[in-house]
């Protein structure tokens, strides 16, 4: 593929993302911090994030194991990982969050176990999707090209 | 005075979440800024040279000897919720703190609650970010530091004309202008670059008083 229809795939793509709400405007502006000065900003950020939420995920999934579940101790995980899903722009994550804390606030089990599962599905598809963000990225650089602003 | 003023700034900025540390600094180097970052209340005040332990009502400052006149400081923003020390907890204690006091201080958070809001501007924040933080909201900055930088109000104000598009109110009347504007504006929800201005102008609205004194800016903030 020529470098103009990689950068209309990766434009398009993007564009998604923000339509389903998988992302919001909040990517898009991490997008615009990164420049020549500092190239692999997002690309550090979102590893963070990563590392940052699978870690969360393992201690709500152990904090919700317990014998007698300590529901303000997810409720504290589950806030932080709102956090830096907010922060990162990943919407839908966000969003399942948020239906998560109202969970823990009620201190239902079976709604904390439920949304837990809905919280990994929405983090593995956010991460599945910004990975493949990255790797169209990729192949425009590879091919000369560079990768065009998100409008 | 003829020196270039945004690479002397320097901001220390506060948070528990590494993101949200990382992209603030982004953020604040991308305005030019110099930035330090930790990780907690407890951090920032040893950065500050003021230990926990020191009372700091007392007119001698209590500054670590080793890092006294060693940190220069211009604004300090800080995530509210944090584990152990709050941000509101490390507002107070700056502003109980002679040394640390005249230091402006900005306070960001993810959740969008009036009365924490109000609390923390009567408890002399400059502002109060709601969080992602945008770069528009870090343009709010500069005015806050120059206070501290120029002494002189009149320079003050010049700059302030040059710097930001739209008005920075400085005297209380036109805060209160400001205000009845954006109460009127305040049926929808305001476009992100406002999110700073419509929760501050959200604070006021709840009925409290827009008459917050500021007795540490000794009449600055007054002067039009």
């Amino acid at each position: 593929m020529e470098v103009g229809q990689l950068q209309r795939r990766l434009v398009d793509y993007t564009k998604s993302l923000l339509t389903e709400g998988i992302l919001d405007d909040q990517f898009t502006q991490l997008q615009k911090l990164q420049d020549e000065g500092n190239p692999g900003f997002l690309v550090e950020v979102v590893s963070l994030f990563f590392e940052d939420s699978e870690k969360l995920l393992n201690d709500i999934t152990r904090a919700l194991d317990q014998q007698s579940v300590d529901f303000k101790m997810v409720d504290a995980h589950v806030h932080q990982l709102k956090g830096s899903s907010s922060s990162m722009g990943a919407q839908k994550l966000k969003n399942a969050c948020v239906t998560f804390r109202s969970f823990c606030d009620e201190q239902s089990m079976e709604g904390c176990l439920k949304s837990l599962q809905l919280v990994k599905q929405e983090y593995y598809d956010v991460k599945n999707k910004v990975e493949t963000l990255f790797k169209m990225e990729k192949q425009i650089v590879a091919a000369g090209g560079s990768v065009p602003k998100t409008e | 005075m003829g020196m270039s003023m945004e690479s002397q700034f320097h901001v220390l900025a506060v948070d528990d979440s590494i993101i949200d540390r990382k992209l603030i600094e982004r953020l604040l180097k991308t305005s030019s800024y110099q930035v330090t970052t930790v990780d907690s209340g407890t951090k920032a005040l040893e950065f500050l040279g003021l230990h926990e332990d020191d009372q700091s009502n007392t007119e001698t400052p209590s500054v670590s000897p080793n890092n006294h006149q060693e940190v220069d400081v211009n604004l300090i923003i800080t995530d509210y919720c944090m584990p152990g020390m709050t941000g509101y907890d490390l507002l107070r204690k700056i502003k109980e703190s002679s040394s640390l006091r005249d230091i402006p201080v900005v306070i960001m958070s993810s959740e969008n609650v009036p009365s924490r809001i109000s609390r923390c501007l009567e408890e002399g924040a400059e502002e109060f970010f709601l969080k992602p933080v945008r770069l528009s909201d870090v343009n709010r900055l500069r005015p806050h530091m120059m206070k501290t930088k120029l002494k002189d109000p009149k320079q003050d104000n010049e700059e302030n004309k040059e710097e930001s598009g739209k008005p920075v109110s400085r005297s209380l009347e036109e805060k209160e202008e400001q205000q009845q504007q954006h109460q009127q504006q305040q049926l929808h929800r305001l476009p992100q670059q406002q999110h700073s201005n419509s929760n501050k102008r959200k604070a006021l609205e709840e009925g409290l008083s827009p008459d917050r004194t500021r007795p540490r800016y000794n009449g600055l903030t007054t002067v039009v």
